[in-house]
């Protein structure tokens, strides 16, 4: 069970407010991402959780019992840090047992668990190796072996994957979701990398400022982000957003529309512009688009086999079932 | 490309050179203090026996039989060890909550410990020796171990902190999860950690009390007595006896060289290395 409820939760440090009264509620085995660009508070939050920050107000429950004074290890909560945080003095089995150790369990049985965590993390070559002696890769799985031999009631991801080189991080990204379906606990994981939080999540916290622009299945929040921000900052390659006249012909202040939204080509269009960059991924081409009058440069997703070089006169057509529209406050208008 | 060709030539025979001629230079009154010892008082200030001497252990002799050396020497181990212990005791949960748990009064009070140490110790001499015979405790070991520890307690502290600064501060709260409460944070994490630290810092103390001659000369008569006030005995009125006190100071430094020769591998080592990243 790890069932966390967030009730009025604030922080301030010093003068300045961090997180400013907030609710939240993530349920039971759900998988929940804290996403926002860096300096949003979504660290703050998550260690507020963890117990390691203490709060200025409002209250944490957990299970339906409030943890607000729990000290951090009688949360029940599992977290992993970004810099893995082992203790580098310790063999990769020390490490590990040292939650259960601390708990003053059995040995015997504290070998058993290691072994089983170690198994599922294929680890078991290095139980008797140091920190020192293992890669980045296999760092992060043993700080991931010392979270879940406590079984925990949820576990707490803080960036876990960002001192990863890029391969390995999508290795391990597949690797922590499969294991959140298998054990189907609650997870709570920050990251600033938008295509981690939709890839991953069930549920997406998007944070600005440490206010909560929505929250929301990663396809809800790419399909009808609430506000501007929250359409700005999920989806790669970025949605294109502009202001001004050619916006107020769709009845808005601002209109967004995704680089995969809008058909391409080189004889007839709503709007004409120039290629500057383009992008060959092979399945795809990202296009830059220049001289449009809508935005300095507006980003199109194409199918990789259409061919376009620097220069090239390109027609845009946006495919008006998927435009997003603001208002002047930035919000939605259905 | 000249520049590079005339620095290599610096680091590889110049710097060499330099440094044994510091290292020589920093020797030499040892060496002169130890060749010393092993002449008799006449001709340590003659200028003919300079190098050329016969040498005689009339010296230690007369040190151990004449001035009980052990007696002073046991002083000097019993108030340096157990200072140095309680100086740690003190220093390593006050520099761990410095370093983890900061409050806006931590710079203030780590520079307000470092302003004791810019105190004249003349200034507060005479309260020292009227307070420590008002309480009884003049020339014992009590007054010398807390007084030892005392005058220590910024330094170790300070070197401390520094090493604890260096402790990824995730390690800490990765411990706080895993249900270490505070002294098994200090037992599990922080001293197999800052180890190197710990023991540099025990070793520098314990070097500090050792030598300490301002105070232990000043605040003892015999019982307490340590090798300081022995070297400072042998002061006589009729002069100097050279080679005596050139005995004497051999046979007080003598362990604590030995100590540190033995230690010095291990001061260097930090662990931290592979913690983080």
């Amino acid at each position: 069970m790890g069932r966390i409820v967030l009730d009025q939760v604030s922080k301030t440090f010093g003068e300045v407010e961090v997180i400013p009264p907030l609710d939240l509620t993530i349920e039971d085995g759900e998988f929940a991402v804290f996403v926002g660009p860096s300096g949003c508070g979504k660290s703050t939050l998550l260690r507020m959780i963890a117990g390691l920050e203490d709060l200025t107000s409002g209250n944490i429950a957990i299970d339906g019992a409030d943890v607000t004074e729990v000290p951090p290890s009688k949360r029940g909560l599992a977290m992993v840090f970004q810099s893995y945080a082992l203790y580098p003095h310790m063999t990769v089995r020390k490490n590990i047992g040292f939650p259960l150790r601390m708990e003053k369990m059995d040995q015997a049985e504290i070998d058993k668990r290691v072994e089983a965590a170690a198994q599922s993390l294929n680890l078991n070559d290095y139980l008797d190796r140091k920190p020192g002696q293992l890669s980045g890769g296999q760092r992060q799985r043993v700080a991931i072996g010392r979270a879940i031999v406590r079984d925990p009631s949820a576990f707490l991801f803080d960036e876990p994957l960002s001192n990863l080189d890029a391969a390995l991080r999508v290795g391990m990204r597949l690797e922590i979701s499969e294991m959140h379906e298998r054990m189907q606990t609650t997870m709570i994981y920050v990251t600033h990398d938008q295509v981690e939080a939709m890839t991953m999540a069930d549920k997406i916290v998007v944070l600005q400022a440490g206010v909560i622009e929505q929250v929301g299945s990663p396809l809800d929040l790419y399909h009808a982000p609430k506000n501007v921000f929250v359409a700005g900052f999920i989806g790669s390659p970025k949605m294109n957003i502009f202001s001004g006249p050619e916006a107020e012909k769709f009845g808005a202040h601002t209109v967004g529309i995704r680089p995969e939204h809008t058909d391409v080509s080189m004889t007839e269009g709503t709007w004409k512009g120039t290629v500057g960059v383009a992008e060959h991924l092979g399945s795809d081409t990202f296009v830059h688009v220049h001289d449009t009058g809508l935005a300095d440069m507006v980003t199109i997703r194409i199918t990789g086999d259409i061919a376009v070089k620097h220069g090239d006169t390109i027609y845009l057509t946006p495919q008006v079932d998927r435009i997003h529209k603001f208002d002047a406050q930035g919000l939605r208008i259905e | 490309m000249a520049i590079v060709a005339q620095s290599s030539k610096f680091s590889t025979y110049g710097r060499p050179v330099l440094a044994w001629a510091v290292g020589l230079l920093f020797f030499f009154p040892i060496f002169w203090m130890v060749l010393t010892s092993f002449k008799t008082d006449a001709d340590a200030v003659k200028p003919e026996h300079l190098i050329f001497f016969t040498p005689t252990l009339e010296n230690y002799l007369n040190m151990t039989e004449n001035y009980d050396y052990w007696r002073f020497a046991r002083n000097s181990v019993i108030s340096a060890v157990f200072a140095t212990v309680f100086t740690l005791v003190v220093s390593v949960p006050a520099a761990y909550a410095m370093a983890f748990n900061p409050s806006r009064a931590t710079k203030d009070v780590l520079m307000w410990m470092l302003s004791t140490k810019m105190l004249p110790a003349a200034a507060v001499l005479y309260p020292m020796i009227f307070l420590a015979k008002g309480i009884g405790l003049y020339d014992t070991h009590i007054l010398i171990i807390t007084v030892l520890s005392l005058i220590n307690l910024p330094i170790a502290i300070w070197m401390l902190f520094t090493y604890f600064k260096e402790i990824p501060k995730d390690i800490i709260e990765a411990g706080k999860m895993d249900g270490v409460n505070t002294w098994g944070e200090i037992k599990e994490i922080l001293v197999p950690l800052a180890w190197g630290g710990i023991a540099s810092t025990a070793l520098l103390v314990f070097i500090f009390c050792w030598n300490e001659a301002y105070w232990t000369v000043r605040l003892t008569t015999i019982d307490a007595a340590t090798l300081s006030k022995l070297i400072e005995g042998n002061r006589a009125p009729e002069g100097l006896f050279f080679g005596r006190l050139s005995a004497v100071s051999t046979a007080a430094v003598g362990p604590i060289v030995v100590l540190g020769w033995f230690c010095q591998k291990q001061l260097v080592q930090g662990l931290t290395f592979g913690a983080v990243k």
